[in-house]
């Protein structure tokens, strides 16, 4: 087995959102090249709980880079040194004996931090709500395959609808931007015929949702594509700036009235 | 009101506008950004006459003065203040939407994907502004500079040029014009929502294009008055 | 205790019809009077929480994870199972019914099997209308693949994410019904007790996670949708989240456990590394289809690499033991296979809990760029986890905790033995049996959801008097709150030295020695002494910093620990009751001469359901007969 090293962790404490946080220095000890940055943070905080102080808080659920429920700033990267990978599927191997890692939460205004590093995402949910989603109720909507879609529509909405919702494009963006997450939405619906009928709806009510939660805007860094575990591509950014722009020219506002959520 | 506290904006925020919107202020930027990277290649365009000597440049700029009976300059110019002014306009307020945002930054936040020139935008852009103004004040007006004739645009060209300073200062300007259209191009592209992967490599080899022929020969008049090739 | 299965008369294929037309409906005006909580938000809870919003009923759904759409149905990998018979190739109604009740060993109700099968054609029109971005052939329509040994392709799939965009697409749904004021959404909030008056299930208690506040929700109905109980293992494929809390307190209200036992291991999963282990990850089923499965036929040849090991050397069981299926041998007995080369000492790895799954004959057969085009992605997941090449050395697996099939007993409109009370999806027992096919789970978890619960529900609160509801500061309400608070204060207050994972790992160590893949009457009987004490421990010597009335992601973990710890207790219980081997439940007294499970018909076909009778009381354990009318009893083969 691998030889275990010895870290210095610095760490963003705090203890809700209403109270200032600070970094706090912690060694990690004894650290298998084996674990999971994760299991790296259970092992100090193991330690932590032992000598009576709380462990640092951190969101995390599966474990295995799908719910995207995990979510820290490391050494300045979103999920850390490696490409296409969520902080739990990050391992130690990828750092080294004596190395110092700071950790902070992801840092935007729409993501208030609850304590340490976990922060309110629901920022996310609201703007799913405000309209991404087709509107259909469950019944008996029409045979599956009544409907051929071109596999090709069927893979690039799949590439967009693989977003895990994490986060990562935001706390990455220097603008703490969403349009990457919302983009990924409306292009996994806008690339399939059950998408249409709400298309321009949808782009300009997400949009709004989007504008009222207070993220910032795209100035095409292309760092959300490069912090996305997921590789999502910029070029959905492009197709909703197109939806949107062909919405807001042919908008009626008289006959949008009851549609969607609003 | 704290952002849990929110709730789903619905109807009314979706009438909110399209330049209140932030992708609506970011396609403002783009068309206002399309005249203002036309204006400045046509600008360098025109500007070659330089190299035909005096007369075919009095001549040009005679041209420009009097197209359409005088009235030809003031529409342009008409359309490129107000170009400037919704382009300055967008950009400040997205750039103050974009550092409210993120109130607490990070410790050492690495940059993978964005270029110097994405990042430094606002100030090119604030020392372009700056440029446009000096450049009017020197060139058009003529109010700082050493001896200005209106009748002869190619000598206050020439004499403006052979001041060093004036000179260095026209060579930053277009550096950092070439920064600005070089991200600014691409991305405009982007905001018109112009992006396949087929055509994705042609976006950023026509933004590097204009640029490099943008700044190019637009540093080479000063080069070229400073060196006595022009004179 | 009565288990009334309430299952509707008349030939198998026309009793959900006739029950759907015999179950009473609810006003239109009067739905909105009702109020349903809905406890979890994964394909079973989400699909259920938007439809009856859609419907009309006033929803209230609770989840632990910070959105709805992270719950861990989320990373279901293989696919969906429909009977669309889109491939032409003999499929049905009838034949994924048959498949699932032999698949689950005969120890499922053959009319629920029946109503999965009908309703999961419904499932895919409704998923496709939703933009799930199912696989499709170049033709625009859906592709299908074969999985887990079914004869027919009958598995829809959306890359290696099917569960991630099912739910989504119920994610969706219930999303759009909040934005529309019908749902009202309490994410990080955990489900700490049941409200129950008149022995009628009223309401629940629950904890804000973040600011530690306890509150209760009172309604006419209330559904559980919150998963499994495979963390009672402590590692599993579970997330790390994943508790059995909810359902151990409507058990400890009255409502009756069915078939505790009944877990699934999972073949191929990535061997443990270390101590520091928290979870399991799952390699899809799928690679069994061209890897070999190997150990040495040696001890000694354990520790040295794999490719220093002759062919000669090499024990090939799976095809030695079962020629026909080989490695495809279903996921009970690959498991168990696997097992029982480590315990004979010849497992692979650094801790020699692991087997060979080795691709280099698929390699010189089709070529590595054939095989990257299959697995490449699988190949990259293991290759970061493990950080071993799988196309240059054989990949190491091993089994690990993946479902379980027991559950809340439900009757057939899927109430538990508590009235009002309703369990969907994995945290019900009904559909499954002893063993669960792949691409199952996520069918049963939004049939349930969207095509089931939307009528049932109908049909109980047609019953109630709109307006009956009881009052936030009814007595029980208050009792509930109370208790809540009491055990809060208790686990804050215990003041020990060790950590509630710590408690975790020894109970998962024991439960996965004595009640894993194989389980015998003299460890169960052992386990039965040593969990006692864990938890006795556990009550004395555990260390919880901080407070209760803050986020505090230690007092959630003690709470779920100490819940695991009974859990564990009650499966061990029926795993020693159950005394014949069938599905995951492989009792080792019980066997063929060749190591086959055998099941014994004449005692056993039946649910073991167990009724809690209070604290330090022995619970006891009701069956209810299960009868096979249209599958008949036979015994699974896969020589």
């Amino acid at each position: 087995m691998s030889k275990h090293f010895n870290l210095t962790l610095h760490v963003w404490r705090q203890k809700n959102a209403k109270c200032d946080g600070k970094f706090v220095e912690y060694p990690a000890e004894n650290i298998s090249p084996d674990m999971s940055f994760l299991e790296m943070l259970d092992v100090v905080n193991e330690g932590l709980i032992r000598k009576g102080e709380e462990p640092i808080a951190f969101d995390h659920d599966c474990r295995e880079g799908i719910c995207g429920t995990c979510s820290m700033v490391i050494n300045g990267r979103p999920h850390g040194p490696r490409e296409r990978t969520t902080t739990c599927q990050l391992h130690m191997r990828s750092f080294k004996d004596g190395d110092s890692i700071t950790l902070e939460p992801w840092r935007a205004e729409a993501f208030p931090v609850i304590k340490d590093l976990m922060v309110d995402r629901g920022a996310f949910d609201r703007i799913i709500a405000a309209g991404g989603f087709i509107s259909v109720p469950t019944g008996s909507p029409q045979d599956a395959n009544a409907l051929p879609i071109p596999k090709e529509s069927a893979d690039l909405s799949m590439d967009a609808a693989a977003c895990i919702g994490c986060g990562a494009c935001v706390a990455a963006c220097p603008n703490a931007s969403a349009m990457l997450f919302v983009s990924a939405k409306i292009s996994h619906l806008g690339h399939l015929p059950q998408g249409q009928p709400e298309r321009y709806l949808r782009v300009r009510d997400m949009i709004a949702q989007m504008d009222a939660e207070e993220f910032g805007t795209c100035t095409n860094h292309g760092e959300c594509e490069a912090a996305c575990p997921k590789g999502i591509k910029m070029e959905n950014i492009a197709r909703m700036n197109r939806d949107f722009i062909k919405a807001s020219l042919t908008y009626r506002p008289a006959t949008t009235s009851g549609g969607g959520a609003g | 009101m704290s952002v849990a506290e929110q709730s789903i904006a619905g109807a009314e925020a979706r009438g909110h506008g399209f330049l209140a919107s932030s992708v609506g202020r970011k396609v403002v930027m783009a068309a206002t950004g399309v005249i203002l990277f036309g204006f400045v290649t046509v600008h360098m365009l025109g500007n070659l006459t330089s190299y035909m000597g005096a007369e075919a440049m009095n001549h040009y700029a005679q041209f420009l003065r009097t197209m359409v009976h005088g009235m030809g300059i003031w529409v342009f110019r008409a359309v490129l203040l107000t170009a400037v002014g919704l382009h300055i306009w967008a950009a400040t307020t997205l750039t103050l939407d974009n550092m409210a945002a993120r109130p607490v930054g990070y410790r050492n936040q690495q940059n993978v994907a964005s270029t110097w020139a994405s990042r430094t935008m606002r100030w090119s852009g604030v020392i372009l502004a700056a440029f446009i103004i000096y450049h009017l004040l020197h060139l058009t007006t003529g109010t700082v500079h050493p001896n200005f004739d209106h009748a002869n645009p190619y000598a206050n060209f020439v004499n403006g040029f052979k001041v060093p300073a004036a000179a260095g200062f026209y060579i930053v300007a277009q550096l950092c014009l070439g920064l600005h259209m070089w991200h600014g191009v691409w991305s405009c592209t982007q905001s018109f929502g112009l992006a396949h992967p087929r055509y994705n490599s042609l976006r950023r080899n026509f933004a590097t294009g204009l640029t490099v022929l943008v700044v190019g020969v637009n540093i080479s008049y000063p080069i070229a008055v400073l060196t006595g090739f022009i004179h | 205790m009565e288990l009334k299965s309430k299952i509707p008369d008349g030939p198998i294929d026309k009793k959900w019809e006739k029950h759907k037309f015999d179950l009473k409906l609810v006003n239109p005006a009067n739905k909105r009077k009702y109020k349903v909580l809905v406890v979890g938000s994964g394909l079973a809870g989400g699909a259920a929480a938007a439809s009856m919003a859609e419907l009309g009923y006033e929803v209230e759904c609770f989840c632990y994870q910070d959105s709805p759409r992270r719950a861990h149905s989320i990373a279901a990998q293989g696919g969906i199972n429909a009977a669309k018979n889109y491939q032409n190739d003999g499929d049905s109604v009838y034949r994924l019914f048959y498949d699932t009740v032999k698949g689950g060993d005969f120890r499922a109700r053959e009319a629920n099997v029946h109503r999965l099968a009908e309703v999961s054609n419904n499932i895919i029109d409704q998923c496709v209308a939703q933009g799930v971005p199912f696989a499709r052939e170049y033709g625009g329509l859906l592709d299908n693949r074969s999985f887990g040994g079914a004869q027919v392709s009958r598995t829809f799939y959306a890359r290696g994410q099917t569960g991630q965009q099912l739910l989504i697409g119920a994610y969706q749904a219930l999303e759009r019904q909040i934005g529309l004021g019908k749902v009202k959404m309490f994410p990080r909030h955990e489900m700490l007790e049941v409200i129950v008056v008149d022995g009628v299930a009223k309401g629940i208690v629950v904890r804000d996670m973040v600011t530690g506040e306890v509150t209760s929700h009172v309604a006419d109905a209330v559904c559980l949708a919150t998963g499994g109980y495979g963390n009672v293992f402590y590692l599993s494929t579970n997330a790390k989240g994943c508790n059995g809390t909810a359902v151990w307190r409507a058990y400890k209200k009255g409502a009756a456990f069915a078939n505790p036992c009944f877990t699934q291991i999972h073949p191929t999963c990535i061997p443990v590394t270390g101590d520091h282990q928290s979870k399991l990850t799952l390699m899809s089923e799928s690679l069994r289809n061209d890897g070999r499965i190997w150990v040495p036929k040696r001890k000694e040849d354990c520790g040295k690499p794999a490719s220093e090991i002759p062919e000669e050397d090499r024990d090939y069981y799976l095809e030695r033991k079962y020629p026909s299926y080989g490695n495809l041998a279903p996921r009970d007995v690959s498991s168990r296979a696997a097992k029982q080369v480590c315990d004979e000492g010849r497992g692979v790895g650094p801790t020699r809990l692991g087997v060979y799954l080795d691709f280099s004959d698929a390699i010189n057969r089709l070529g590595a760029a054939k095989i990257e085009e299959k697995y490449g992605n699988l190949f990259e997941m293991y290759e970061r986890i493990t950080d071993e090449n799988p196309y240059k050395t054989p990949m190491r697996i091993f089994p690990a905790s993946h479902y379980t099939m027991g559950g809340l007993w439900v009757d057939y409109n899927l109430m538990s033995t508590i009235p009002g009370l309703f369990v969907l999806g994995e945290a019900n027992f009904s559909d499954h049996g002893a063993n669960r096919l792949g691409a199952s789970a996520l069918m049963q978890g939004l049939a349930d959801g969207y095509f089931v619960i939307p009528y049932t529900i109908g049909g109980y609160l047609a019953g109630i008097k709109p307006g009956t509801r009881i009052k936030a500061d009814d007595p029980a309400v208050k009792a509930a709150e109370q208790a809540v608070n009491d055990r809060t204060d208790k686990l804050m207050s215990i003041g020990g030295k060790e950590t509630p994972t710590h408690f975790h790992r020894e109970l998962g160590k024991v439960m996965w020695e004595m009640c894993g893949m194989g389980r015998n009457e003299a460890g169960l009987k052992k386990a039965l002494e040593l969990i006692p004490q864990i938890r006795e421990e556990f009550w004395k010597n555990l260390r919880i910093p901080g407070s209760g009335n803050d986020l505090n992601q230690s007092l959630e973990a003690a709470g779920r620990v100490a819940d695991f710890l009974e859990i564990g207790e009650l499966m061990c219980l029926d795993a020693l009751e159950r005394r014949e081997s069938c599905g995951g439940h492989f009792r080792e007294e019980w066997q063929t001469e060749e190591g086959e499970a055998l099941r014994d018909d004449e005692n056993f076909a039946h649910v073991a359901a167990w009724e809690y009778k209070g604290e330090g009381q022995a619970p006891v354990r009701h069956t209810e007969q299960l009868t096979f009318e249209n599958v008949h009893l036979a015994t699974r083969s896969y020589k």
